[in-house]
């Protein structure tokens, strides 16, 4: 697992007019790796996760996602990984069964393929009462749920979560990590951020981002051990507080 | 190719669960079709006239009443003062003030000759004009009696005299609303290409679903596609909802090819589809997208020739109109074949420049439409 790199970044860079949202980042993911991505709000998480997905052309560096490179092959890239933003993105007017056909449908999903996913979901997300109802008729923390299974929902090698649980309830973050332990025992990398530092704790990996910069890279028990902390949240407020910029 | 599936498939679900979309393509129709053709009339009524007689005559008194008969004009003040009829005026109460002088019957009658003294209200131009020209019809009118009456004709006219006779072709009561109804369809059609389509996309960048699909390896074309075939087939229903309706109300039957009406439209949707998604391009919230589209509109519609003639426009209005502006274009067309019964070869040159619009905006937009940043 240790050996097989999923995710290879080097000095990616990304600047928007003067301001350097992303200063030349590097580090390398593991398959099967559940990898927390932490950082401030403005710290550059999302501009250098965007870069990753081929949503952002970066300025500088070399990065290569499950093989592809970011450049120029990000179209492939597209195929293999999957995508939860920030923002809530699934059709709110359409059905929790229409989302997850319209999802499967245009990652190439046949017919058969489609059925069993949304029976397979249906189930496993106990929303077979709900499967006709409208998406925006469910609570957020339910929302959240199907949009991390609509992500998933053609086996990417990679997903890439934008912090997945913010504003839901702690009952359902829990169960989300359940969700996302089964994905990573599946053999899907999960690239997550969040503000949540006890979800800090559930990851093999953490790095953490100061104004664009990873400051340290570790597993939660070293940085914990190097920093002399002894929870997570402690190592995040000594690195976060050196930042000099904020939102 | 199975991707554009799954998107028409997306796309229709949303349309037909969205009330306010189904409601403006159908009563959107039905009232700017009742309404405004009847409303946006050229033709002149109820204009206010002051009369200021100065003169008490029989011969005052029948041009006065003359007048007063014509559905055109409402006698809102009688008086002998000048000074009193022109506050009306003033007071933006009458439109015209008419001012027979003293002696006015006893100067036809001895000298042949006499004068009319006409005021008018030229704040609303178009009826102040219109309604002098009228008011000289009737005095016209009343001259030719009075001639009959106080003068023995000879048996040949001594003076010569020309009459014209007109014959109004295509449009033969002059009917307004047979001119405007199709023109303000073509509005209908504009309206639900370009604002339909802008806002629709620009939605998903604001709800964020756009970047849920930008991270999809879905082809920019299908994405596009997915969104132009839905309003594509809106359109022409709102054309056939239209047509129906101009058919029940104004009793109009094209006299043409209504074939040819449906292949323009569709090239013609085409291409105001096309700057719907340009504008989509551009703007990044419904708000931009509204105003933009609103502003474009606005113009494309005052100058398309829908209200007034292009060919009255001044010169270099004319040259944008004709370059930039494909409603302009349409609203020829739908005039042609609505009610001239014009065929495929009088609009042939009509369908190729609005082919050109609709590939220089799909073009442009195409370009300009990027999945990434």
């Amino acid at each position: 697992m240790k050996n097989e790199p999923v995710i290879v970044v080097e000095k990616l860079t990304k600047q928007f007019g003067n301001f350097i949202a992303v200063d030349g980042i590097s580090f390398e993911v593991n398959k099967g790796e559940i990898f927390g991505f932490l950082g401030a709000n403005g710290a550059g998480k999302t501009t250098a996760m965007r870069m990753l997905c081929g949503l952002s052309i970066p300025t500088s560096g070399k990065a290569k996602v499950a093989g592809f490179d970011i450049y120029q092959q990000t179209e492939n890239i597209k195929k293999n990984i999957g995508y939860m933003s920030q923002k809530f993105s699934l059709y709110e007017d359409l059905t929790v069964k229409e989302n997850i056909n319209f999802y499967a449908g245009i990652y190439g999903l046949n017919e058969n393929q489609i059925k069993d996913k949304i029976n397979y979901l249906v189930h496993h997300l106990h929303l077979q009462h709900q499967q006709n109802t409208l998406v925006k008729a469910l609570p957020l923390g339910w929302k959240q749920k199907l949009a991390f299974s609509v992500a998933i929902v053609h086996d990417p090698a990679i997903v890439f979560l934008d912090e997945p649980t913010g504003g839901v309830d702690p009952v359902t973050r829990r169960e989300f990590w359940e969700m996302i332990y089964d994905a990573s025992e599946k053999g899907i990398t999960i690239f997550v951020t969040t503000h949540y530092m006890d979800e800090a704790e559930y990851c093999n990996r953490v790095s953490i981002m100061v104004d664009g910069r990873i400051e340290a890279l570790d597993s939660p028990k070293k940085l914990k051990q190097n920093f002399e902390c002894v929870s997570m949240d402690e190592v995040f407020l000594k690195l976060a507080r050196k930042a000099t910029r904020s939102e | 190719m199975k991707a554009l599936k799954f998107l028409l498939q997306k796309e229709f679900r949303q349309i037909f669960r969205n009330p306010a979309i189904l409601r403006m393509i159908f009563i959107m129709p039905i009232i700017q079709l009742m309404v405004i053709p009847m409303a946006a009339d050229y033709e002149v009524k109820n204009v206010n006239i002051a009369v200021a007689d100065h003169d008490h005559s029989v011969s005052s008194q029948q041009l006065i009443q003359k007048i007063a008969a014509s559905r055109y004009f409402r006698l809102i003040n009688y008086s002998n003062s000048y000074q009193q009829a022109i506050k009306y005026i003033e007071s933006d109460k009458a439109d015209i003030v008419l001012e027979i002088p003293l002696h006015f019957e006893r100067d036809i009658v001895k000298e042949n000759y006499s004068k009319l003294f006409l005021s008018v209200n030229a704040v609303n131009g178009m009826k102040g004009n219109l309604g002098a020209a009228y008011l000289q019809n009737i005095i016209h009118d009343y001259n030719d009696i009075l001639r009959l009456k106080w003068i023995q004709l000879p048996k040949i006219s001594a003076q010569p005299f020309i009459e014209t006779v007109v014959i109004n072709r295509f449009n033969t009561l002059l009917n307004y609303k047979i001119f405007m109804a199709p023109g303000v369809m073509v509005t209908l059609l504009t309206l639900v290409g370009s604002f339909l389509t802008a806002l629709n996309i620009v939605k998903e960048k604001e709800v964020g679903t756009i970047e849920q699909i930008n991270v999809t390896p879905i082809r920019k074309y299908h994405f596009i596609l997915g969104k132009l075939i839905p309003f594509w087939i809106l359109g022409l229903i709102v054309l056939s909802v239209s047509l129906l309706i101009i058919r029940i109300v104004y009793n109009v039957h094209p006299a043409g090819n209504i074939f040819n009406l449906y292949l323009f439209a569709a090239i013609y949707l085409l291409a105001v589809l096309g700057l719907g998604l340009l504008i989509s391009t551009y703007a990044d919230t419904q708000q931009q997208a509204m105003l933009i589209s609103f502003f474009l509109l606005m113009i494309f519609i005052m100058l398309g020739g829908l209200f007034t003639p292009i060919d009255s426009m001044p010169y270099w209005v004319q040259k944008i109109t004709w370059w930039l502006n494909p409603v302009s274009y349409f609203i020829e067309v739908v005039r042609m074949v609505v009610l001239k019964g014009s065929g495929l070869a009088d609009i042939k040159n009509h369908i190729l420049i609005i082919l050109g619009f609709a590939i220089f905006f799909n073009s442009w937009a195409i370009i300009n439409y990027r999945k990434t940043s």
